[in-house]
C-alpha cells in the first residue's frame, strides 16, 4: 500500500506492506538509521520518535498508521550543524555511555519538556520511565534534561 | 518481530468501521492505538487477516459532561484522560490511574476504548471503570446498547462485544466522591500491575475492583458488602480474595498475589478515607 508521511518536515512516500512497522519504514526505506530497535516489544524506548509532536515507540506502530501524519526522528532535531538544545545538553553533560539508547532518550526528553517545561528531578525520572539505558547511565541523562530545562527557562548555567 | 500478513483498512467513520466488521466477521480486528494488539500480533499470538484501523475517528475522542454522567469517546487517549480538567474534578480516580498506564509513549497512543475492548485483566483502566460503576456503549449494525462494566468482561481477553460491534463511548456516573485510591504494585516502573486495586467511595457505597486477580478484572464484592455493613478497612480487606482466581506466573505465585490483594485493598480503603 502507498503511504505518505511527513518525516522531519519533508513528505516521504513509500510502498509498504501493511504489516511494516514504522521503525522499519524509517530505517530500511528512508535510511534514517538514527532511530534504533532495542527490545522490539515497546519496553525500552530506543525507537522513540515523535508523531504529531508527541513521543511514541515506532516499533509499536504500523507505518500505515503514520500515513498522512507528521513524524520527527532524531535526524530532524538539529538545525543544520547546530544541535538541538537537548542534544547539546546531552553532549555537555555526558548524558550517554554506549549511545544506543540516546536517540530515543533525547526524543523522549524533548517530548517531556514540551509537556512539562520545568520538571523536578523526580518528574524527569518518572517522565523517562519508558526509556531504558542498559549502561545504567541514568544520572547524567537526568542531569542533561534538567540542564536543558533550566537553559530554556532562562536560568544561567 | 513482524506481524503475520493482513489486509489493512482505515475507517473514516463509525459506519465504515461497522461495514468492514460486517463484511469480514471474526477475521477482522479493530485497531485503535495499537498498544495492546500490535504486540500480540508481533508475537503471532494474534493473526487477524484484516485490520480495521479506527485510530483516526476523532469524532470518538472527547470527554464531555453529559449531565448525569461523564461521556468519554472510546478513542480518547490515555494522555487525554491524564490531563483532563473535567476528569480531575469529576473522576479523579480515572485521570490519576490513566497517568500510570505504561509510560508516556504508550499513553500518547493507547486509548481508553482499546484498553477496555482488549479486556486484559492486568490492565489498569478496566478495573478503574468497574470500581466507578461505568457503562460501555457498544454500537453495531442495529444501533447502540449500553453494557454495565460489571457485565462487560467475560473471560481472558474476552468481552461482551459482538464481533460486529464497536465500543464507542464510556459513561462514568457523576459520583460525589468522598475518597478514592489507586494502588498499583509492580517491580519496574512501566510494568503491568502484579496486582492493582481501584477504590472509590461515594454516595454511601464503595466500589473496589481488582487488577490481575483472575481471568477478568473483578469487583471485590465481599469487600464492598463488608464496607457497606460498617466493617473497618482491615476487616473488609481480609475478604479481598473472595471470588478471585489469581494465577501464578513468572512475576508472582497465586499465594503472593492473594497476599498483595489483601494488603493493597486495605491501603486503598484507608487512602480513600475509610478508618
Amino acid at each position: 500500500m502507498q503511504i505518505t508521511v511527513t518525516v522531519n518536515g519533508v513528505e516521504r512516500s513509500g510502498d509498504v506492506e501493511p504489516r511494516t512497522l514504522l521503525v522499519h519504514f524509517l530505517r530500511d526505506e528512508l535510511g534514517l538509521t538514527g532511530t534504533n530497535v532495542g527490545c522490539d516489544t515497546s519496553s525500552c524506548g530506543a525507537c522513540t520518535i515523535h508523531v504529531d509532536g508527541q513521543s511514541a515507540k515506532s516499533c509499536t506502530m504500523l507505518a500505515a498508521q503514520a500515513d498522512g501524519l507528521s513524524v520527527t526522528t532524531i535526524e530532524g532535531l538539529a538545525d543544520g550543524d547546530t544541535l538541538h538544545p537537548m542534544q547539546r545538553c546531552f553532549q555537555e553533560n555526558h548524558g550517554l555511555q554506549c549511545g544506543y539508547c540516546t536517540p530515543g532518550m533525547v526524543m523522549a526528553a524533548v517530548s517531556l519538556l514540551d509537556e512539562n517545561p520545568n520538571p523536578s528531578e523526580t518528574e524527569v525520572r518518572i517522565g523517562l520511565e519508558g526509556n531504558l539505558c542498559r549502561c545504567t547511565g541514568y544520572h547524567n541523562i537526568v542531569k542533561s534534561v534538567l540542564a536543558c530545562a533550566a537553559e530554556s527557562n532562562g536560568a544561567t548555567k | 518481530m513482524i506481524p503475520a500478513s493482513f489486509d489493512y483498512l482505515r475507517a473514516d467513520s463509525v459506519d465504515a468501521a461497522l461495514a468492514a466488521l460486517a463484511e469480514h466477521g471474526d477475521e477482522a480486528k479493530l485497531l485503535a492505538g495499537g498498544h495492546s494488539l500490535l504486540p500480540l500480533m508481533k508475537l503471532r499470538l494474534a493473526t487477524p487477516s484484516v485490520l480495521v484501523d479506527v485510530g483516526r475517528l476523532d469524532d470518538l475522542r472527547y470527554i464531555n459532561d453529559a449531565g448525569d454522567y461523564i461521556a468519554i469517546g472510546a478513542l480518547t487517549r490515555h494522555r487525554d484522560l491524564e490531563i483532563s480538567t473535567l476528569l480531575a474534578s469529576a473522576a479523579p480516580l480515572l485521570s490519576h490511574a490513566a497517568g500510570h498506564v505504561g509510560d508516556p509513549q504508550v499513553r500518547h497512543r493507547g486509548t481508553l476504548g482499546g484498553s477496555l475492548a482488549h479486556a486484559d485483566p492486568a490492565s489498569d483502566l478496566p478495573a478503574v471503570i468497574m470500581a466507578m460503576g461505568g457503562t460501555l456503549l457498544a454500537t453495531g449494525p442495529n444501533g447502540s446498547r449500553e453494557i454495565a462494566s460489571a457485565d462487560f468482561f467475560t473471560g481472558f481477553l474476552e468481552s461482551a462485544l459482538a464481533p460486529d460491534e464497536l465500543l464507542t463511548e464510556i459513561r462514568i456516573p457523576k459520583l460525589d466522591a468522598q475518597g478514592w485510591s489507586f494502588q498499583k504494585f509492580n517491580r519496574r516502573a512501566q510494568d503491568w500491575a502484579i496486582v492493582g486495586v481501584a477504590t472509590v467511595r461515594a454516595n454511601g457505597s464503595t466500589g473496589v475492583a481488582l487488577v490481575n486477580m483472575g481471568s477478568t478484572p473483578l469487583l471485590a464484592t465481599a469487600v464492598m458488602d463488608a464496607v457497606k455493613s460498617g466493617a473497618s478497612a482491615a476487616d473488609a480487606a481480609a475478604l479481598a480474595t473472595e471470588g478471585t482466581e489469581a494465577q501464578s506466573d513468572i512475576n508472582a505465585s497465586s499465594d503472593y498475589r492473594e497476599h498483595l490483594a489483601r494488603v493493597l485493598v486495605r491501603r486503598s480503603l484507608e487512602e480513600s478515607g475509610l478508618a
